[in-house]
């Protein structure tokens, strides 16, 4: 089975390294950097896992949906195939180019698709994102041997079992170009040699990347089935991406907002606030008190539009940010930074729980040809968007 | 009628230490020990003695030894000395057998089938002597979502909140009406709540007024009987709660003895002074949900929308879905009190056998709770045999916001579980009216207990949650990944769902 050995832990165990690097110009560069990036932090990961995240790299098709699709066999594309024309029009699909690549072994059959929900499913249905997350929840839990593993718009994650450099050269990413890229390198403790296991997580255009290790994940789980999701994966990667739509795509909250959280200040911190504070954040615990993220993790979340860095509340895993004029890099150690930007001079340790965030500008639509002008809008420390 | 039930316990006096000095004698109630002047001699009424240990406790020279009377019938697993006297005592008096305290009886007590997660490697195990560790939890109905609005630069909460009780701790302090127990025992309650920063709950009693000055940390019960139910009495408390059942006797109803309607407690409870107080068995304005629902919302406009209200229901066989109703009829906190839960008074055969244990009733309702979406609207608040701050971990890995404790807190006070609460004759000071008894628990003294008790297990908590990687105890409510049966067959694995240890 390519699917390779899984175990049925309570989740997955691992430890791993980060990489985040975004332009808020939206100029675009290729996925080379990222692949040197990772590869320094290689004794952060056992080759059992690697993965990228690339956001614009699909402009000819900006308003579709991409979907990433690992299978086992021609059985289930066809299945998966059958399903999507019932739901969706395929605008394309192909076979996701790769090159043979030492250190990659028996990867599945790697397919996308470009699609769009049907005019008939999108009259009764009142959100396209929630029907599309519908479609990939169901695909990835009722069709055997098949795997969405990205599903968003000009957007794709590449992803797979090897060291993350390898996973990197064998899709071909130095010919692919993003104006936001992050890359995972995995040491799981359970050994799971599944492809779809790798990181980044991602359903719409959210993906996350992760390392650490989530204390709370069973109660954050329970919560999170309580909205309607299925983690199919066992993962806190998962768990961490659904928080994140749930928090800010469903309830509308800003970043910093959904900062306060996952990784939300102490109760003697709260006690000590302005009562207007006091209030909102003592309200967030109380409502999201099953969402905190508990135990060590730093985490690199990215959406179209955004990057988002954050550690645990008492910081427990690394996460170094810096910035070079338009570019906001995000790391799990500094070293990989400075290989890939040699001019690279302000760099920071973020606090625990602060969140780093790159954003587009407003002027600089997400998947469009991007003009000069825009620059890094850092909400830490300053306005918080609602 | 000669009585053919043996004594229970054998005295050993051993003469060469005891003093005569007559603690014994003035200490027992039920007039176990007589000291004989012309002989100089201690002598006991065995036949007399519950086994409550106070003369033992209290003799100066440790020259008391209470133990079970050695002498059985012969050996017999169907018919035992326990069953024997039951019969006996029935043939001679033709009553309902009458007991106290909670069942005593060996089911299953999952407490102990159930093993704590820690962390090793992967994860570091955090030590609460040098890192934040919270315990902070609020009780009260969570709305599914917040929605915010921009207050100039600031984001600013949009969304009102339903009221919430805070506690310091996930520890509150059963209800034990005023009648069961004596005033000084409810002083010290309200005392070390207040102490503690949480609550405790005045039972069917109503509330002295002695007490008000604790109302912040009180939660007035309303009951079936409605005694002391009136305004001043919901507006002082915290918190109110409806009480349906009662897990040591789920379907009935109570009975204060008249004798114990003193003067204060016939003022408290609104009852004629000797009266009994009986306390009917359903509520007799809630004979449906609806009817719950209207109760519910009476009592929420009366306190004008200000205050919490729980309802407390016996942990019976389809628990699950009375709580999912009990939370659509309004419920902010749900109490769920299981089989082991304490009483002053209550047939022996209803408190054995009817109701199920809290740790089923607990999983099942959590899980019914989550399956309708709906377990955000409610807190859950478990009672029934909690014993150890390790039960109290367990109880909220598995889906508690926090936990009821009646008898460890009683125990705590000085209690021997000698289950004969009913008798009114407490040595302990505890369950009894009588002034020359309840002067013995002095309330600086029992709330001193009931703090140092609430303190050390609040420590073992934390050192609990610290070893799990956890620093904030909502990381660990209903996070039952972090449990493990061990010896549990698969039915009841999927009932707690949870997994067996080495899974």
């Amino acid at each position: 089975m390519l699917r390779g050995a899984r175990f049925h832990d309570d989740k997955d165990y691992s430890a791993c390294s980060i990489f985040g690097m975004m332009n808020v110009r939206g100029e675009k560069f290729n996925g080379e950097s990222m692949i040197v990036a990772i590869a320094n932090m290689k004794e952060r990961s056992n080759g059992l896992g690697g993965g990228f995240a690339a956001y614009g790299i699909y402009p000819q098709y900006a308003d579709l949906y991409c979907f990433h699709m690992m299978f086992d066999d021609q059985v289930a594309r066809k299945e998966v195939e059958e399903y999507l024309e019932g739901y969706f029009s395929l605008e394309g699909s192909e076979v996701i180019p790769t090159r043979n690549t030492p250190g990659v072994d028996e990867p599945p059959i790697l397919w996308r698709y470009f699609l769009q929900s049907r005019e008939s499913v999108l009259d009764e249905t009142e959100d396209v994102d929630d029907f599309v997350v519908q479609a990939v929840m169901h695909m990835n839990a009722a069709i055997d041997g098949a795997f969405v593993f990205s599903s968003g718009r000009n957007m794709g994650v590449f992803k797979g079992v090897g060291f993350p450099e390898d996973i990197g050269r064998f899709f071909r990413l130095e010919e692919y170009e993003g104006y936001q890229w992050t890359a995972h390198g995995r040491f799981p403790t359970n050994t799971q040699g599944w492809w779809g296991g790798a990181h980044p997580f991602n359903i719409l255009d959210w993906s996350v990347v992760h390392n650490g290790e989530i204390s709370s994940y069973g109660i954050n789980l329970r919560y999170l089935e309580m909205y309607g999701y299925k983690c199919t994966l066992h993962t806190d990667t998962e768990v961490v991406a659904y928080a994140v739509d749930l928090l800010m795509r469903r309830h509308g909250l800003s970043v910093r907002t959904m900062s306060n959280v996952l990784a939300a200040p102490l109760w003697a911190e709260i006690d000590r606030m302005p009562p207007g504070d006091k209030v909102l954040h003592t309200a967030l615990r109380q409502t999201y008190g099953s969402l905190l993220l508990n135990g060590p993790f730093s985490v690199i979340i990215s959406n179209s539009r955004q990057m988002i860095g954050l550690t645990d509340r008492i910081r427990l895993r690394p996460l170094v940010a810096g910035r070079n004029g338009d570019v906001t890099y995000i790391s799990s150690e500094e070293a990989s930074m400075h290989l890939v930007d040699d001019t690279l001079e302000d760099t920071w340790i973020p606090h625990g729980g602060e969140p780093i965030v790159a954003e587009l500008e407003e002027e600089y639509p997400a998947g469009k040809e991007l003009g000069e002008g825009a620059e890094v809008k850092e909400l830490f420390g300053s306005t918080d968007a609602v | 009628m000669k009585s053919y039930i043996m004594p229970q316990f054998l005295i050993e006096r051993d003469d060469y230490r005891c003093i005569r000095c007559e603690v014994c004698v003035r200490q027992c109630a039920f007039d176990v020990h007589w000291y004989d002047e012309e002989e100089d001699t201690v002598f006991a009424d065995e036949s007399k003695c519950v086994g409550c240990l106070r003369c033992a406790t209290l003799c100066p020279t440790n020259a008391l030894v209470v133990r079970r009377n050695p002498t059985q019938i012969p050996e017999n697993a169907n018919w035992t000395m326990d069953t024997l006297h039951n019969i006996y005592k029935q043939a001679e008096t033709g009553g309902v057998l009458l007991t106290g305290m909670g069942c005593d009886k060996d089911y299953p007590i999952y407490w102990d089938r159930i093993v704590l997660d820690a962390s090793q490697v992967t994860n570091p195990s955090i030590d609460p002597l040098r890192e934040p560790m919270e315990l902070r939890t609020y009780l009260g109905a969570k709305p599914d979502a917040l929605e915010m609005e921009r207050e100039g630069k600031q984001a600013a909460l949009k969304t009102r909140l339903a009221p919430q009780l805070r506690l310091e701790t996930p520890i509150m302090f059963s209800a034990i009406s005023y009648g069961a127990i004596s005033y000084n025992a409810c002083e010290s309650l309200a005392r070390a709540a207040a102490e503690m920063g949480t609550y405790y709950n005045t039972g069917e009693g109503g509330l002295h007024r002695n007490l008000y000055k604790y109302g912040a940390n009180t939660i007035a019960q309303v009951a079936s009987g409605r005694f002391g139910v009136h305004a001043d009495y919901l507006d002082v408390a915290a918190a109110l709660e409806i009480k349906i059942g009662q897990g040591a006797k789920p379907g009935i109803g109570g009975h204060l003895p008249g004798e114990k309607v003193s003067a204060e407690i016939s003022r408290t409870r609104m009852i004629p002074e000797g009266t009994d107080a009986l306390s009917p068995a359903p509520h007799h304005d809630i004979y449906s949900i609806e009817d719950l629902a209207q109760l519910i919302y009476a009592l929420k406009e009366t306190t004008h929308w200000e205050k919490p209200v729980s309802v407390k229901i016996a942990a019976v066989h389809n628990a699950a879905a009375i709580a999912s109703g009990m939370v659509r009829a309004g419920a902010d906190i749900i109490a769920l009190d299981g089989i082991r839960g304490g009483t002053g008074a209550a047939p022996t055969m209803i408190r054995d056998n009817v109701g199920i244990p809290i740790e089923l009733a607990l999983a099942a309702v959590d899980d019914r709770l989550r399956m309708e979406g709906i377990r955000n609207r409610a807190s859950i608040v478990v009672a029934g045999g909690i014993r150890s701050s390790s039960d109290v971990v367990k109880a909220i890995a598995l889906g508690a916001d926090a936990v009821y404790i009646g008898t460890a807190a009683l125990v705590a006070m000085g209690c021997h579980v000698c289950q004969k609460c009913y008798t009114g004759k407490c040595n302990w000071g505890i369950a009894t009216q009588d002034p020359y008894l309840s002067k013995r628990l002095n309330p600086e003294v029992g709330s001193r207990r009931l703090i140092n008790l609430l303190q050390a297990w609040s420590h073992e908590i934390m050192e609990m949650l610290g070893g799990m990687g956890i620093n904030a105890v909502e990381s660990l409510r209903g996070n039952r990944l972090r449990l493990r049966g061990v010896g549990l067959k698969q039915e009841e694995l999927d009932i707690l769902s949870i997994k067996h240890a080495g899974e």
